[in-house]
């Protein structure tokens, strides 16, 4: 029956992998939804405010407010802009800081996609991110967004060459490129004790890799309006935003995973060990973002001569240097994976 | 099976069609970025074809960084596109008689028996997916049959990227440095100095 091999090799697959999709993606739009208000939240506790405490209780559907009121708004196209390129630059941007969920183990066997290369998968997306920045501020064809494309272009290809280079540090630990693998080679210990150096220098690429403080030189306010997305309004803004946001949430689980044993307990003992493994995972997320705003308060925006020395002056030839120690340690010691 | 060919066929149809509007569209900017769509579907066969780790690589380098300088440069430079596209037909024979060679070359490999014990195109109509990992196939044969190979193409890069340092690199004349050290070694007695200024002279 042609009907039913229809039914069994193409509508049932593919209802599946869409109800994982949803299931990947709702929760992670809501978290972001969560994170915008707590960013405010812990901002203005650390600055002496309230934050927000008007829209539901404690403010909490504050973050779904903006969102209505962005999305109502006229979307505004400026007439030289490039329209099609216009456009899709906030598409891209969003579907990239969604793509790179599909490889996340959340627990053992909770992963949507477990591939072979999924630290490379993860990688890769992360370094396309960069091309959603850049067609944004050419499209817009204006001075800021255009200067806001270039600084993040050369910031990001900057940093991924050192956080290349951590991976590489943790993989010759692991012996696979599989997230899964990485996390169960950290059942003895998390690879933040033995690889802290690299720990520090990945969280701080991590912190360029998504425009964040202290290195949102793209955005900069203070001198370029907004950066790249000076032009945008209503819902192509809100694209970005989200987008910003879900890919601090994605290089936090990518931190998470590569150094703190991912949905591992701290200790594998009787009371850690019967909490699931997703509930330490996003305990492990929450934590890594709350230093991601933590940074944001405490520290000033760094100049961009002096963020391209410590992308290319001290992370690469550092992190380089621990590649050399890493691996020499383990052929030494004969603790090379197999 | 079916989603195996629906999907070779939509990269490649891609691919092809992208890399056919990188050397016609207008803009500049426009080709680039179908360069880039093509790379990307360019990496979807790859995945197609079992071979994860060189369609990840493929992203990583060419799109990720080779693409992104390329476009900055594109994007920054005032180069008249229109001026360059008048000599196409004069370099219609060369570009041809490259792509002729390019064709017989790949083309080769189908029959090259053996530089080593690995045969270099194994033809085969379905992907090949191994139980030993993909990354660790390509490592295996990289540094042991490959190692010389391997090692003489990363010191043409090297050359490469020396010989670009050294025609960029020209004395600027009096380039103002921060000093990291040094500054952060300043404090009050060293970085303020106190003068008795007279009325009406200045310093």
């Amino acid at each position: 029956m042609l009907n039913q091999y229809f039914f069994d090799s193409f509508l049932i697959p593919g209802l599946i992998i869409i109800a994982q999709i949803l299931a990947v993606v709702v929760p992670v739009l809501i978290c972001v939804a969560f994170l915008v208000y707590s960013e405010r939240k812990v901002l203005a506790l650390i600055q002496l405010r309230r934050g927000p405490n008007i829209v539901g209780p404690f403010g909490l559907l504050q973050s779904f407010a903006d969102a209505l009121k962005l999305l109502t708004k006229e979307n505004i196209i400026p007439s030289g802009s490039n329209k099609f390129v216009f456009l899709l630059a906030p598409i891209i941007t969003m579907v990239l800081s969604l793509a790179g969920w599909a490889v996340i183990p959340f627990a053992p066997g909770l992963v949507v996609s477990d591939i072979n290369v999924g630290i490379m998968y993860l990688f890769a997306v992360s370094s396309l991110g960069v091309y959603g920045v850049i067609m944004a501020g050419w499209a817009s064809n204006s001075k800021y967004p255009f200067l806001g494309a270039l600084r993040s272009a050369a910031q990001m290809v900057s940093y991924e060459v050192s956080i290349g280079f951590v991976i590489i540090t943790v993989l010759l630990c692991v012996g696979s490129l599989n997230l899964t693998k990485i996390v169960e080679a950290q059942q003895t210990v998390w690879f933040a004790i033995p690889l802290l150096p690299m720990f520090v220098i990945f969280f701080i690429s991590a912190l360029a890799e998504t425009n964040r403080l202290p290195f949102d030189l793209p955005e900069d306010e203070s001198t370029l309006v907004a950066g790249f997305f000076t032009e945008y309004s209503s819902s192509s803004f809100v694209l970005f935003f989200l987008a910003e946001y879900a890919s601090m949430i994605l290089m936090s689980s990518m931190t998470v995973i590569l150094f703190m044993g991912g949905w591992l307990p701290p200790f594998d003992i009787y009371p850690l060990n019967v909490v699931p493994g997703i509930v330490w995972f996003t305990l492990k997320v929450i934590f890594i973002l709350f230093l991601f705003i933590w940074v944001r308060a405490t520290f000033p925006r760094y100049r961009y001569d002096q963020l391209m020395r410590l992308g290319w002056k001290v992370f690469l030839p550092f992190s380089l240097l621990w590649v050399v120690v890493t691996s020499g340690f383990l052929v030494i010691f004969d603790k090379l994976p197999s | 099976m079916i989603l195996y060919s629906i999907s070779f066929y939509l990269f490649s149809t891609i691919a092809v069609f992208s890399a056919l509007m990188v050397i016609s569209a207008k803009n500049p900017v426009h080709s680039v970025l179908f360069l880039i769509l093509s790379f990307v579907n360019a990496s979807g066969l790859f995945v197609l074809l079992g071979a994860e780790f060189l369609a990840m690589i493929l992203v990583v380098v060419y799109v990720g960084a080779v693409a992104v300088l390329f476009l900055f440069v594109v994007m920054m430079l005032d180069i008249n596109f229109i001026k360059l596209r008048e000599g196409f037909l004069q370099y219609l024979p060369f570009g041809a008689l490259l792509g002729l060679v390019l064709i017989i070359e790949l083309g080769m490999l189908f029959y090259t028996e053996t530089y080593s014990e690995v045969r270099l195109v194994e033809f085969s109509n379905k992907p090949l997916i191994a139980e030993i990992e993909n990354t660790k196939m390509i490592g295996e044969i990289l540094y042991t049959d490959y190692f010389y190979l391997f090692q003489i193409s990363g010191i043409i890069l090297l050359v490469a990227m020396i010989g670009s340092i050294t025609l960029t690199l020209r004395d600027r004349g009096k380039v103002k440095r921060q000093d990291i050290n040094s500054q952060n070694n300043l404090d009050s007695k060293n970085a303020i100095e106190k003068k008795k200024v007279k009325l009406g002279e200045g310093i």
